[in-house]
């Protein structure tokens, strides 16, 4: 089980520990994320992503930051899991990708651009995967109506000037 | 002049051949780099040789709304690119508008092979959050009902992999077998196919001896067809031929790539949520995890053929130590409906009827997010809930394995048969409505 301190003594005293049931969480903020998670994956054995989601804390209670990002490890070998959150906000949520810590990142990492609009740098093929490629909104986002915005809203629309 | 007869031949070189004065010519040729003639042929090799395909959306053979488009040189598959979202429907959206019994007809929806594996992973997700432990008899309800689910699944998943490769036999043989589940699903819950049948703390309703005696006989019966399908199938030389060697998907690309499940077993990956994270009644249970050391489709064919009998075990004993006493928590809990008789001749169970069923009332749901995965029929099932104070979820994210498994496509086909690519979508059971949500 990979202790706290170890991690805090390379990474600084930002990093946080939480847990709730038999979940495990380390807070990091997104400057030092990337280097903590290959660190994980290196040092610690945490060899598969499990998943990669992001929350959107708009309408949250007591939440400071816009977005939180999680990524769930998975040590095979030990079946330790831990998830790493890192927050981003508005008006450039951006993160460095994982794309060559886990090549599962791929669709996780742009199906979380797709929902919730935060980039993820040095992506090989950096795309919407779930809406249309010319689809204007994020639709996870808390500001994004259950229903929709509708066509209009959704898609850009091409004018006798700009055809 | 040999030379001439070249230049005509060679595509690209049409215009070059009018040349009317071949001593100007053959000098020009003389004075040319070579490496540009190289570059000619290549790119008219590309344009004239590699074919692209569109596979889907579709298709027969994808089986549900997949979109691939092959890049093919003849026969073989030089890149496939998914494209996916055809059947998006905003199932996570949905998830924080609907409270957490009313999502589980939209959970339903995602593998609808193996609905009411959905649906415990759902509330197993939602009672850890909420901190119920359920009673003993709906573990093992549950747990029957889990692995009736897997060998749904599997079933669908074998005999259509079989249909697609041409034996229409297996498919018939085990489609039976699925009406059979479908049949002891309905006796259970009312429905067939969308059951909605687990509620937080229990199940809708109990099941009674009748259909433990229909279980009974499912799983006396069950051997006989898979031993039919098993002579079919598993030493078919044609069956042999089209799944051996393809799709290979080594142990450290398998981790790589996040497969999990079947697929990741058949790769050499000992990993089993029951055996690893036992949740429901799987520690009381005797049971081998599969695993095959091939990584390719016939590897996923055996590890899937041979759960089907390890969950037939585990049924067996899930139905012979099945405890009586109730199958949901204590009625004082406030969140799950007091029985039927209480409600209709007294005002008390009327009102705490009501309590729960109002949205303003409800429990108590913990400002906090948890992850909690089972091992459905195609791999780890998680799913994320954020709780904030609501008998709804803030946020309910899914873990689709299907996601996971489709996004290393591309790696399992590259060099292999345009005919594979069927045989490979069929051994790692792609389920559209799970992958795009």
């Amino acid at each position: 089980m990979v202790e706290l301190s170890v991690l805090q003594q390379k990474f600084g005293t930002e990093l946080t520990e939480s847990s709730f049931r038999d979940n495990r969480r380390v807070d990091v903020p997104a400057a030092k994320l990337f280097d903590l998670l290959s660190s994980l994956k290196s040092d610690h054995g945490f060899d598969m992503l499990i998943d990669l989601t992001a929350v959107d804390y708009l309408e949250y209670e007591g939440a400071t930051d816009r977005f939180g990002v999680l990524y769930m490890l998975l040590n095979v070998t030990s079946g330790e899991r831990l998830i790493v959150r890192t927050a981003v906000n508005m008006p450039d949520p951006k993160l460095p990708t994982v794309y060559s810590l886990w090549r599962s990142c791929d669709w996780l990492e742009r199906e979380v651009f797709d929902m919730f609009g935060i980039i993820f740098e040095g992506h090989p093929d950096f795309r919407r995967i779930l809406m249309p490629e010319e689809f204007t909104s994020f639709p996870l986002r808390k500001d994004y109506p259950l229903k929709g915005r509708g066509e209009r809203h959704n898609f850009p629309v091409i004018t006798r000037a700009g055809s | 002049m040999p030379l001439r007869i070249l230049v005509i031949e060679t595509e690209g070189w049409h215009r070059t051949a009018q040349v009317e004065f071949p001593i100007v010519f053959v000098a020009w040729l003389l004075l040319m780099p070579l490496t540009p003639v190289d570059n000619l042929e290549a790119e008219s090799a590309e344009r004239e040789y590699v074919w692209t395909l569109n596979f889907g959306p579709q298709h027969p053979a994808t089986h549900t709304t997949l979109r691939l488009v092959l890049t093919l040189d003849g026969e073989r598959v030089l890149n496939a690119v998914p494209y996916i979202g055809y059947l998006h429907s905003g199932f996570e959206k949905l998830g924080e508008h609907l409270d957490f019994n009313q999502y589980v007809t939209i959970v339903d929806r995602m593998n609808y092979l193996s609905p009411l594996a959905n649906e415990i992973a759902w509330h197993h997700a939602v009672e850890k959050l909420l901190n119920i432990e359920l009673t003993p008899r709906c573990k093992y309800l549950r747990t029957i009902l889990a692995e009736l689910m897997r060998m749904h699944d599997h079933l669908l998943n074998l005999g259509t992999t079989a249909l697609d490769l041409g034996g229409f036999t297996a498919f018939l043989y085990f489609f039976q077998q699925r009406e059979h589940i479908y049949d002891i699903v309905e006796m259970a819950s009312g429905q067939r196919f969308h059951t909605s049948y687990t509620r937080v703390g229990g199940v809708l309703f109990d099941v009674n001896m009748d259909w433990l005696n229909r279980v009974r006989k499912f799983i006396k019966e069950f051997p006989k067809v898979y031993d039919d399908v098993d002579r079919l199938l598993t030493k078919n030389r044609i069956f042999v031929d089209r799944t051996k060697g393809i799709g290979y998907l080594s142990p450290e690309d398998a981790i790589n790539l996040g497969a999990c499940g079947p697929v990741a077993r058949a790769s050499g990956i000992e990993r089993d949520l029951r055996r690893d994270e036992p949740y429901l009644a799987y520690e009381d249970l005797d049971f081998d995890v599969v695993c095959s050391k091939g990584g390719d489709c016939y590897s996923r064919y055996l590890v899937r053929m041979r759960e089907l009998l390890e969950s037939l075990k585990i049924i067996e004993q899930a139905i012979e130590n099945i405890p009586s006493g109730p199958v949901n928590i204590a009625v004082d809990s406030d969140m799950v409906l007091p029985a039927k008789p209480s409600v209709y001749r007294s005002i008390e169970g009327l009102i705490q009827h009501f309590e729960v069923i109002m949205p303003n009332k409800g429990y108590d749901v913990p400002r906090e997010q948890v992850y909690a995965a089972t091992e459905s029929p195609n791999g780890e099932l998680g799913f994320f809930i954020v709780g904030n104070a609501e008998t709804r979820a803030y946020r309910a994210r899914t873990r689709p394995p299907s996601l996971m498994h489709f996004s290393m496509f591309p790696h399992l086909i590259k060099n292999h048969q345009l005919s594979d690519v069927v045989a490979v979508l069929g051994s790692i059971n792609i389920i559209a409505a799970e992958l795009d949500r």
